[in-house]
């Protein structure tokens, strides 16, 4: 049995809304996992069982080799930052840290030592006698990890913690976040919906649609082999390009083009998905695209348009070429990195 | 120049208010510190006279009542009790009933909430048989337990402190349990310091409230023992001057309760923004 351990769990909330079904999902000790998936999905749900913060309505989660369905978020010795943080207004940074550590009846002299050293890790302990109120949006962030921090527990939990900073702090913090995990070495669940954010913390990734795990792996696995439609949707930006086609006698014909002899039995109606990172111009075209509209990001540019059949479509191009709007581009797709969906069920086929 | 006008003109409005409020006050106190034969021949003075301490002095130890029991003194003392009693009392439990309602799974806990905020609509004038004959069971007519615990309910405080745990984020009992607080913790090291303002206010407001209060107790004392300042204010008999220097004095306990606390609600409002 691993660390973290959650058997068919399964959340129904009283009003009769399904958040979570039957999920399974093993985390070791030290792992970095991340929850990702849309808004709505069901992941603070899942998190929130964890912590004990909401009633496991079927199933078992076992930490440590422990059952804790019945224990209190109390006794469960685990620490969440929130997405407000939830800093207690009242307590300056100092108590703020010591809160945990007191209730736990440790003397006077180690909590203090504890929360200097919490305080050193964050740089934060400069601003112990001040109240939360006095602080930036990153301070603030920073006291709520050395809450976590401090009291060294099992598991941290993070729900979009990060979702209140500005762009360049939450790059910045995220770096940390990482960093003082792998420092501390304490096994996270760090709940997310910006897939840039789950891709660069995640040692695993969850992508949680609907309540179910669509995918679990690598963020490399999932990014490289998403297993269906929704996860290849999800993870990547620029999004994946979809087109609609038609699989018979191992040919897929999509508007305006066919690719023959591909690695599938499928048959039927099915959602072709290519990356705009894995297309490149050259002279015997696949697929032919008028551009719209050129974003240059520098290192990249993001080139916008529309194929024959007016569907919108993007290619990724090295920051170094120069294309006009309204040009008519030669694409193929590099190395054969295409996906194929069927249409119906939104599993992937080959 | 326009702005100057208009600001001196809601001065003047705001000092008239004033002269309003404190003349009569004033001309109270002024008389207070004449003889009686002084008033009876003149009428209401304005300038202060010369018997300010003779008058006082002789209010506060003087025995009144029927049966020339009781001082002033003792009535300031039996006012202070109950009014301390009643203020403490019903912020305390309103102060519980409120983190009941809110936060433990009560399943009709709205509907007992308004049954609750319903007793606003029945004052104690018309619950004061029942009560009184509960009181009397229980023998505790003339006692000061007796004098305060029948009004120490406050409906109006509970709705105060539901309405502000009702705004305190959910994320924070979150935390709070995360670290390892129980019900009893959570309560006294949140709600209590977070709500520290909100007491003061209801700790004043109760304590005016318990202060003047007027028919309950003139029920449930039958000893002049127990008698309180604003049953004094009827029950003291004596000269005109006597009866203004004991109104005079009867102002003060309020005042002072404000004066003080008002101090700490003002702190307590500015540290919380
Ligand atoms: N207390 C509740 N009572 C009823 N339904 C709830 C409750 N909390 C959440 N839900 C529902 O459960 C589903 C999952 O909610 P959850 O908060 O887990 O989503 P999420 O993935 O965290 O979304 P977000 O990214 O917006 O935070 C949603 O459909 C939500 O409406
Ligand atoms: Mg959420």
């Amino acid at each position: 049995m691993s660390f973290l351990d959650l058997k068919n769990v399964t959340k129904i909330y009283p009003n009769g809304t399904k958040a979570v079904h039957e999920t399974s999902l093993s985390v070791d000790e030290g792992e970095f996992m991340v929850f990702v998936g849309p808004s709505g999905c069901g992941k603070s749900t899942l998190l929130r069982m964890v912590a004990g913060l909401e009633d496991i309505t079927e199933g078992d989660i076992n930490l440590d080799g422990k059952l804790i369905n019945e224990v209190d978020p109390s006794e469960r010795d685990v620490a969440m930052v929130f997405q407000n943080y939830a800093l207690y207004p009242h307590m300056n940074v100092y108590n703020n840290l010591a809160y945990g550590l007191k209730n736990r009846g440790i003397d006077k002299e180690t909590i203090e030592q504890k929360v200097n050293d919490a305080a050193k890790l964050l740089q934060i302990s400069d601003y112990l006698q001040r109240k939360p109120s006095m602080l930036s949006g990153g301070q603030r962030q920073r006291v709520a990890m050395g809450r976590a921090i401090v009291r060294n527990p099992k598991i941290f939990l993070f729900d979009e913690p990060l979702s209140n900073l500005d762009a360049k702090l939450r790059i910045q913090m995220r770096l940390e976040i990482k960093k003082l995990q792998q420092k501390v070495g304490v096994t996270s669940i760090f709940v997310t919906h910006d897939q840039v954010e789950a891709m660069t913390l995640a040692d695993r990734l969850a992508v949680i649609n609907n309540g179910i795990i669509e995918q679990l792996g690598t963020p490399i696995e999932i990014y490289d082999n998403p297993k269906s439609l929704f996860v290849a949707g999800f993870i990547g930006s620029p999004q994946m390009n979809f087109l609609d086609g038609n699989i018979k006698n191992k040919t897929l014909s999509a508007e305006g083009f066919e690719i023959k002899d591909i690695d599938s039995d499928f048959e039927g109606e099915v959602k072709l998905g290519i990356r705009p990172e894995h297309l490149s111009q050259s002279e015997n075209s696949l697929i032919n695209l008028k551009v719209d509209l050129v974003e240059q990001l520098g290192s990249d540019n993001l080139v916008y348009g529309q194929l024959k059949d007016k569907k919108d479509f993007c290619y990724r191009c090295p920051g170094n070429l120069t294309i006009e709007k309204g040009a008519d581009l030669s694409l193929n797709i590099e190395n054969n990195k295409y996906y194929i969906f069927d249409k119906s069920t939104g599993k992937r086929v080959n | 120049m326009t702005r100057f006008i208009t600001s001196s003109f809601s001065h003047l409005i705001l000092l008239i208010g004033i002269l309003i409020m404190l003349v009569p006050v004033w001309m109270i106190f002024a008389s207070s510190t004449h003889t009686s034969s002084m008033i009876n021949m003149n009428g209401l003075q304005m300038f202060l006279g010369d018997s300010f301490y003779e008058n006082y002095l002789r209010v506060l130890l003087y025995q009144g009542g029927f049966f020339k029991e009781i001082t002033a003194l003792k009535m300031f003392f039996n006012s202070f009790i109950m009014a301390t009693g009643v203020a403490i009392l019903s912020v305390v439990t309103s102060l519980m009933a409120a983190y009941a309602l809110v936060y433990y799974r009560i399943k009709y806990a709205t509907l007992l909430f308004w049954i609750i905020f319903i007793t606003i609509l029945v004052p104690l004038e018309l619950r004061i048989f029942p009560t009184y004959s509960v009181m009397a069971e229980l023998n505790l007519v003339n006692s000061y337990f007796g004098l305060i615990v029948p009004i120490s309910a406050s409906a109006i405080a509970t709705l105060f402190f539901r309405q502000f745990y009702k705004t305190v984020p959910d994320e924070l009992l979150e935390s709070a349990k995360l670290d390892g607080a129980n019900t009893w913790r959570f309560f006294v090291d949140f709600l209590i310091p977070l709500s520290k303002t909100m007491i003061v206010a209801m700790l004043i407001f109760m304590f005016v409230f318990g202060y003047n209060q007027y028919l309950w107790p003139l029920l449930v004392t039958t000893s002049e023992q127990y008698w309180t300042v604003v049953m004094g204010l009827k029950m003291m008999s004596g000269s005109i001057v006597h009866r203004f220097a004991f109104v005079m004095m009867s102002m003060v306990p309020p005042i002072l309760i404000i004066i003080v606390l008002q101090k700490y609600f003002i702190k307590g409002v500015f540290q919380d923004k």
